[in-house]
């Protein structure tokens, strides 16, 4: 075992200090120990869509975790309020930490307002996983689609996160891109709604647009949940 | 001097899942459930103001007769609430820092699940000893 020996022992988790994070994990380990998961998990259930919803599951549980740590390690106990802090939040730092590089690139969907696309050209997950023709779209970058869900649902910004394979001319091996769709409540900026609760405590019930209105309905709904 | 303070950490889902009673006042008998009445009546005020600031330490957001609520808020909008009557906002800061990152290492027990009772009892020490240390 790696360490053993020179770590200092603690009797709780509590008395031993956060990680610095600067020490890193070998990918084959990794490799490995991906590898087992999702063979695991293979065994567990009877289509697709359930094998990457349970490692979505796994990776949700990280994303949640990575939120909390590296906004107290890395942004000096900052929150992320707006939707592209949070996206750039993703792409740099959080990718730095999980995969050693900033992502290869976050674009806008140009079909929807709503849609962002982290795109990785050998995302790590995948590096050592060819998927065989009978298992169609499946796609093991489920489990980095779940990191991005568990960042984005706990910070606030709840949205369906997914993860593709996009073939790229000249090349053999199809990059991944997960895919962003934020929920509708969260389109309907921060401030915007701010202005609008303000108002409404003014007793200036501002007439809003339809469309504008039920995005604001929703989040009501769902701020009290 | 005597003081009161009620400690509170509440989940996402606005369920709470860690409480102290850290005050060195005398108990009274209905003061339990005061203090968490005053706390849940401070969650609206907080969901506002969360999103206002990037800032986790939202200071006092809001007061019963001489008892202020102060409120914390983590990245995962975990609530670290404090209900107390001293005014000692330095102490009260340094005191939320640390118990954040008390939270964090209970969060990072992979057998913990997020959003449910912190029952450590190694936590409820530690958060007692910093409550005597800074409050």
């Amino acid at each position: 075992m790696i360490g053993v020996g020179k770590m200092k022992q603690y009797s709780n988790v509590l008395d031993k200090p956060l990680s610095k994070g600067k020490q890193e994990v070998s990918l084959s380990a990794f490799a490995f120990l991906f590898s087992e998961l999702v063979q695991y998990n293979q065994t567990q259930v009877d289509n697709i869509a359930e094998l990457e919803r349970r490692l979505e599951d796994a990776g949700y549980a990280v994303g949640s975790r990575v939120l909390e740590l590296l906004c107290n390690r890395e942004k000096g106990n900052r929150r992320e309020t707006r939707l592209l802090g949070i996206l750039s939040f993703v792409h740099s730092t959080v990718w730095k930490v999980l995969f050693g590089k900033v992502a290869d690139s976050l674009e806008k969907g140009t079909e929807h307002e709503d849609e962002y696309m982290i795109s990785e050209k050998e995302l790590l997950v995948n590096r050592f996983i060819s998927i065989p023709k009978d298992m169609g779209t499946f796609n093991c970058g489920a489990f980095v689609a779940g990191i991005v869900k568990g960042v984005l649902d706990n910070a606030g910004f709840p949205a369906v996160v997914t993860a593709h394979f996009v073939p790229i001319e000249g090349q053999q091996r199809p990059r991944t891109t997960i895919l962003i769709k934020f929920a509708d409540e969260v389109s309907i900026s921060t401030s915007l709604y701010m202005t609008y609760l303000y108002l409404g405590k003014l007793n200036l019930s501002p007439v809003l647009p339809t469309s504008i209105h039920a995005q604001v309905l929703k989040r009501e709904a769902r701020l009290s949940q | 001097m005597a003081n009161t303070a009620c400690f509170m950490i509440v989940a996402r889902n606005d369920i709470p899942i860690y409480e102290a009673e850290v005050g060195s006042a005398a108990k009274r008998e209905d003061a339990a459930q005061l203090h968490q009445f005053i706390l849940h009546a401070a969650l609206d005020v907080v969901q506002d103001l969360a999103w206002t600031t990037s800032a986790m330490f939202l200071k006092s957001v809001d007061r019963f007769n001489d008892l202020v609520v102060s409120v914390y808020v983590t990245a995962g909008h975990t609530r670290l609430m404090l209900l107390h009557d001293s005014r000692n906002e330095d102490g009260i800061k340094s005191f939320f820092q640390e118990v954040h990152e008390l939270y964090i290492k209970i969060l990072l027990n992979p057998l913990y699940l997020p959003g449910s009772r912190i029952t450590s009892t190694h936590f409820d020490t530690k958060v007692r000893a910093l409550a005597r240390k800074y409050l």
